[in-house]
């Protein structure tokens, strides 16, 4: 094969003793992107299931297109298009974000795997994409790259890389973000894009997102379909309930996302959406909630993040209520913030190890009586 | 009988190359080998050297903390050679066999009358102590110990295994003269584990507490089961014996002599006419491998295993099969490139996962090649270890306890309960690619170690 010829001509200057080694990991990323390396078993297990970790991220890439390709057009339809040219303006607006946080992003992971002398992980392919669709459209690039930068180093890469980490990389760059520059990023501009181009009215176009109306007035102006549907203001990608849930179909599918996970956070929304509507607390219905904001998006492309949820099936019940739980909490209860989704999820990281040492106790405690009772 | 033990999580793994139900007899082979390598944790020290005559039944080299348990030649002859590796690690201990073959005679007795240290006596003598191995840790039985229970797994469920009732056809009296000697060396219980819906003449075997069991593989596994009859606490101590090695046990109580003759079914997509062979104990590969092989296209060559494909040992077309194997299984090397494959739909290719399109047909029996499908990550996916064991333990936070050398962790979460191919279904899913038997038996090694 050609293309395999030319790869081999070129491994040894990338090699160990090669005039571009430093470049080893990097070269190595590329080949194994291409080509599903040669490697054999040797130890234990002759033969192993063909999934791997590059087919893992793939699926959640897959499962993210129609949240990704509604952003597109509703970042259109906001600024007055219709039809293919809204969803052309949306796709050529997001594009400058989508390369600056994965041109950063993996230069920052190719550095420090080539730094460790391992190979790169496939994780910032998903954390790259989940970026653009949590900020606001008109977001800067520049903050972007920052936030970017912030969350690969910080979160990730000082805690040893993909897999390690303790917090969900995508979501403390948008938290960095948010509070970094919180002028910026909130108020009724920042969710409209401000480019002229295609016949865009980007004149005076502004407005409060739903969930910003939820917790000021009480209602939304729009109809809980259009909230579902997606046309409604919002982050890039978070907007469409209905595009979301295609996504979650695929990732239970597949079994790449815990089913577990997902559904205590829609329950535990709904919860306690209803407690505040029967306390007289809100006076909208309870499942607003789970259509408006950050909360769908969250539960189904963050919650479930295998790293840095529950690791314990029974731990995942438990992080996944209180995670919604406790974003409806935030939403109704703290007027200053209305969005409760990403504090919510990220408050539970760091709790998911505690609830899992205790679900892990009670399993030991379980055998030794186990033990006890058998003889 | 006992109600059925049913057990939910495992996986069978279909594989081209079941062996069909015919029995050939391999030939007597000029050579014959034991290796230490066999037994976890063994220094072995010789007591021969090339050229000294043995008798099968003669012991060829012992354990250096313990200098009862002997390993002993299978046949007769001449030792050949002593092959030694690395440091000089003796990998094995070769002996030509004679054309006609002479046995060490070993001491027959009434068992109802002979006190457990005479049974004990024979079998450290004769070499037959060494396929009792003990739990935790599965390494060879201490003689000073005495067992809690003895347990024996009558059936195994691994790809392609062979089916035990067909290997042992004819062998009853050898397996209940066997059972009769395991319930001489424990005070407790000597239990039998039978499949489901294939008990066989196992059923019949008396003065046993008989199990069944059902379910995908590992069901099979004798750690598996140990787990949902009596479990494994800590300071418990419980013996397990393969079940073809039961039936040389017997025949060596009922004759005075070592018969280590075996069936093994020699299995896998790469052999022409899979089926089972009577072999003896320590046989070359090449007497049931031998133009038995398909060719290979395009430069490919093929891995040949002493054992299963999931926990069993890559040997050489020259090599011997290992001591307690009862099957070879021949695949093809995956040693190629795969253009895009992450992507690919692979249908050629099994996988738990449905990202792949295996759960589209269930029965379908695949070729799969010894390919490690990807590269090596720290672990990200959770919740699937777990269905892949059948026990109340969580693998991931055993795993992650021995690679944090964590002696307490590894005692609170499970490690006296498990060896290498109770946790090898958990390696084949990993899509991480951890090399989880092998961080098990680290694990294990550390306890023995420490404790």
């Amino acid at each position: 094969m050609g293309l395999r010829k030319i790869v081999d001509n070129l491994k040894p200057t990338f090699s160990e003793g090669g005039k571009l080694s430093f470049l080893g990991s990097t070269f190595e990323a590329f080949e194994t992107f291409l080509f599903v390396p040669n490697t054999t078993t040797q130890k234990g297990a002759h033969i192993r299931d063909c999934n791997d970790m590059k087919r893992t991220m793939i699926v959640v890439i897959v499962a993210l297109i129609p949240a990704f390709l509604f952003g597109c057009y509703n970042t259109g339809a906001m600024v007055g298009l219709s039809g293919f040219t809204a969803f052309l303006y949306g796709l050529v607006r997001i594009l400058p974000m989508l390369c600056v946080s994965y041109i950063v992003g993996l230069a920052i992971e190719f550095a420090y795997a080539q730094m460790r002398h391992e190979e790169v992980n496939e994780g910032y392919l998903v954390t790259g994409l989940l970026i653009p669709m949590i900020m606001p459209v008109s977001t800067p690039l520049w903050m972007v790259a920052l936030g970017v930068a912030f969350s690969v180093v910080f979160v990730k890469e000082v805690f040893g890389g993909t897999g390690m980490n303790i917090f969900n990389p995508a979501l403390t760059a948008r938290a960095f973000v948010f509070f970094a520059f919180t002028p910026q990023m909130s108020g009724e501009e920042v969710w409209y894009s401000k480019w002229t181009m295609m016949g865009a009215q980007v004149d005076g176009v502004s407005g409060a997102t739903a969930l910003e109306q939820l917790a000021t007035k009480g209602d939304m102006q729009w109809s809980a379909l259009d909230a579902f549907l997606g046309f409604i203001p919002g982050s890039f990608g978070e907007t469409s309930t209905l595009c979301i849930l295609i996504g979650a179909a695929i990732l239970l599918f597949t079994g790449v996302a815990s089913w577990r996970t997902m559904l205590s956070v829609f329950v535990g929304g709904l919860a306690m959406g209803y407690l505040f509507q029967a306390l007289g607390v809100t006076e909208y219905p309870a499942y607003y909630h789970l259509l408006v904001g950050g909360f769908a998006f969250g539960a189904v492309f963050m919650a479930t993040d295998p790293v840095t949820s529950a690791q314990t099936e029974t731990g995942k019940y438990i992080v996944g209520f209180m995670t919604g739980a406790l974003a409806v909490m935030t939403r109704v209860i703290n007027p200053a913030y209305p969005e409760g989704m990403m504090l919510a999820i990220l408050f539970m990281n760091a709790l998911a190890p505690t609830i899992d040492y205790f679900v892990v106790e009670a399993n030991i405690r379980r055998r030794k009586n186990r033990i006890k009772t058998v003889k | 009988m006992s109600k059925i033990i049913k057990l939910r999580k495992g996986l069978d793994i279909n594989l081209q190359g079941r062996a069909s139900e015919s029995l050939a007899e391999a030939p007597m082979a000029k050579q014959y080998a034991v290796s230490p390598l066999d037994f976890e944790g063994l220094t072995p020290k010789l007591l021969v050297k090339v050229g000294d005559k043995v008798k099968a039944g003669a012991p060829l080299f012992f354990d250096k903390n313990d200098s009862r348990v002997l390993f002993t030649s299978p046949v007769s002859g001449t030792v050949a050679a002593v092959n030694r590796g690395e440091k000089r690690r003796i990998l094995n201990v070769v002996v030509d066999a004679d054309a006609k073959q002479e046995y060490e005679e070993f001491p027959v007795f009434d068992l109802r009358k002979a006190d457990r240290a005479e049974v004990v006596e024979v079998l450290l003598k004769s070499g037959l102590w060494t396929m009792i191995q003990q739990r935790p840790y599965g390494i060879v039985a201490n003689p000073d110990d005495k067992p809690k229970a003895v347990f024996v797994s009558a059936f195994d469920s691994a790809p392609l295994a062979p089916d035990m009732n067909f290997t042992l056809r004819g062998e009853k009296p050898a397996l209940q003269k066997g059972f009769d000697v395991l319930a001489k060396l424990t005070d407790g219980k000597v239990h039998l584990s039978v499949k489901a819906g294939a008990e066989g003449e196992m059923a019949t075997i008396s003065g046993v507490e008989l199990h069944t069991f059902a379910g995908k593989h590992p069901a099979g596994n004798v750690g598996i089961q140990i787990h949902h009859i009596d479990p494994i606490a800590k300071g418990d101590i419980v013996w397990t014996v393969n079940i073809q090695d039961v039936a040389a046990i017997g025949r060596l109580f009922t004759t005075g002599k070592i018969d280590l003759h075996k069936v093994i079914a020699l299995t896998g997509s790469e052999v022409v006419k899979p089926q089972y062979y009577r072999i003896i104990s320590g046989a070359p590969v090449a007497s049931v491998t031998e133009g038995n092989i398909k060719s290979q296209t395009d430069g490919g060559s093929v891995r040949i295993i002493s054992g299963n494909v999931l926990t069993g040992k890559k040997v050489a077309a020259d090599g011997f099969v290992t001591f307690f194997a009862n099957q070879i299984t021949v695949i093809p090397e995956g040693d190629k490139y795969e253009l895009l494959g992450w992507a690919a739909p692979r249908f050629n290719k099994f996988s738990v996962s449905r990202s792949y399109f295996s759960w589209i047909c269930p029965k379908k029996e695949y070729r799969l090649d010894t390919n490690l499908n990807g590269g090596e990550r720290p672990f990200v996916v959770t919740g699937l270890f777990e269905q892949y064991l059948p026990m109340d333990i969580y693998p991931m936070y055993l795993f992650k306890a021995i690679i944090a050398g964590d002696i307490d962790k590894m005692e609170n979460l499970g490690i006296y309960e498990i060896i290498e191919e109770d946790v090898a279904l958990c390696e084949f899913v990993d899509p991480s690619k951890t090399e989880i038997q092998q961080l098990v038996r680290d694990g294990i090694n550390l306890m023995i170690k420490e404790c």
